[in-house]
């Protein structure tokens, strides 16, 4: 499986990922979030930047299910989901992921027939550094 | 001239060559490219000795050095190399017109080679999977551009009501045209809905034929001041207008970071079309839609303005892209069923239509939308003859 291959900017959400927490860049000055991470403020180009604890609730925006040709590792899950999830704290940042039946389940594990745009999710964590979703009422 | 109306019918594409299109074609690339351009040369009756400008993607692989040797183009004053892949399309005429009409070159070749039929294809390469935007994306498997533009496709199907009959609509229209074009990859080859809705899943929720065709081949059109066209060969075709468009706070294939994924690229680069353009939406005879993907489709026709946002579903209904229809569309096939050369083949037909020597010709066609990638930044021509 592809692992994130992450930069300056983007290493702090891996590592506060790793740890099991969800936190997203917001500005230092005028407190925006923003996703992706970046060195200064879109609105008001400040370079200082706090991460910001997240509920880790969330709703889905949208999903595909992709089919092979993939890659060799994602082929053998396939046909698997992959959602956007816009966070409950701030809807205008949406996460790739995965909705699993349960943490540290594969990317397979979850009905793609039982997946619905706007369903509430939250995010869980399996100590591989990835972020994965679960229904919030299964 | 009044400020900003500098490029408004100030050049014309005077020439046009392609190679064959196939699933695979036994030349490189770059002989590939020579012969497309030569052939366009030929067409506009210039000899190579006489370029002076280049323009062509960043993806593209026969760069500008070696071209100039192997056709022999004179000493070249500008070139220009445009990102963003298939959004890159139409400013390398955009690029071309603006350099002619400003005075910085004569000629202008632009160009665009490709082996993705028999090539490799990205997204199984596993090295370069993850430059760190994919950070975000590919872990997850999000690999392709077809699972990227899926994710919006769903939300929009959601969001407005479409079906997939809209985008069976879209695949068919350019389908149809292909059985029209000898030299379309889908020649022969008709479509049915039987056989879009049976078809296999690429991504869901699109199928194998949303998505455009793998196919080697290369394209290239010349560009000169209006003034030097009306000595050439051909009939000119005027640039009436040309745009790039980069929204603020856009992300490159995966627009989900900004505060409306819905409206894309196509609605920056249009703004600035219309705004110097001497007609509008409904004056435009027939179009040439970038369709890497069939949901691009109805996202441009909302962007470029031929309906409301939300109804480019309902606007393909009834035939309105079909010959005769509202606004014919990709009458070559496009790269859904004539050839996925970047979008290139698009600025082609689009000169063939209004040249008056299409396939599928559009009875008098006097004006043509041209558009590159959306969902990418991207670049739009409206032509005029
Ligand atoms: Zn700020």
């Amino acid at each position: 499986m592809l692992t994130p291959v992450t930069d300056s900017d983007g290493a702090p959400f891996w590592r506060y990922a790793a740890r099991g927490e969800l936190r997203v860049q917001a500005c230092g000055a005028c407190g925006e979030p923003r996703f992706p991470p970046r060195p200064c403020c879109p609105h008001c180009r400040s370079f200082a930047s706090e991460w910001r604890l997240m509920s880790g609730q969330g709703r889905i925006w949208s999903w595909v299910v992709p089919h092979p040709p993939l890659l060799p590792d994602y082929a053998a899950l396939a046909p698997y989901n992959v959602i956007l999830v816009e966070l409950a704290e701030a809807p205008r940042i949406r996460l790739v992921g995965n909705l699993v039946s349960a943490p540290g389940a594969a990317l397979d594990s979850f009905p793609p027939d039982r997946i619905r745009i706007g369903a509430r999710v939250r995010a869980v964590f399996t100590g591989d550094g990835l972020v994965q979703w679960v229904l919030e009422r299964p | 001239m009044p400020a900003g109306t500098g490029l408004k019918d100030a050049t014309a594409i005077v020439g046009i060559g392609q190679t064959p299109f196939a699933r695979h074609l036994p030349e490189d690339e770059r002989t590939l490219a020579c012969r497309a351009v030569i052939a366009a040369l030929d067409d506009a009756g210039i000899a190579p000795g006489e370029v002076d400008a280049l323009a062509s993607y960043t993806m593209e692989e026969t760069d500008e050095v070696e071209l100039a040797k192997a056709v022999g183009f004179g000493d070249l004053t500008f070139f220009s190399k445009i990102g963003f892949g298939g959004g890159g399309s139409c400013a390398t005429v955009a690029h071309l017109a603006s350099a002619i009409a400003c005075g910085q070159a004569t000629v202008g070749v632009a160009w665009r080679s490709r082996k993705r039929g028999s090539g490799p294809r990205p997204w199984t390469n596993t090295a370069v999977q993850l430059p760190t935007p994919a950070q975000w994306t590919r872990p997850f498997g999000l690999l392709r551009p077809a699972d990227e533009i899926a994710m919006l496709a769903r939300r929009w199907l959601h969001e407005y009501g479409a079906t997939r009959d809209h985008l069976f609509n879209v695949a068919l229209a350019c389908r149809n045209r292909a059985n029209q074009n000898p030299a379309a990859v889908m020649y022969e080859r008709p479509l049915t809905r039987e056989m879009y809705m049976s078809s296999r899943w690429i991504s869901e929720p699109l199928c194998l034929y949303d998505n455009c065709l793998e196919t080697d081949g290369a394209l290239a059109c010349v560009v000169v001041s209006a003034e030097r066209a009306r000595d050439c060969r051909r009939r000119p075709v005027y640039v009436h207008s040309a745009a790039q468009g980069l929204p603020a706070q856009h992300h490159g294939m995966v627009n989900y970071w900004n505060d409306d994924p819905l409206t894309g690229p196509a609605w920056t680069a249009a703004r600035h079309l219309w705004k110097h353009a001497d007609f509008t939406p409904p004056d435009v005879d027939v179009a040439q839609i970038y369709d890497a993907f069939t949901p691009l489709v109805p996202l441009s026709l909302e962007g470029y303005g031929f309906c409301a946002r939300g109804e480019g579903g309902a606007f393909t209904e009834g035939g309105a892209l079909e010959t005769g229809g509202r606004l014919p569309l990709n009458t070559g096939g496009g790269g859904l069923s004539e050839a996925y050369v970047h979008g290139f083949n698009l600025i082609n037909e689009g000169v063939k239509q209004l040249r008056g020597t299409s396939t599928a010709q559009v009875p008098g066609a006097a004006t043509c939308l041209v558009t590159a990638g959306e969902g990418v930044p991207t670049s739009a021509l409206l032509l005029r003859n």
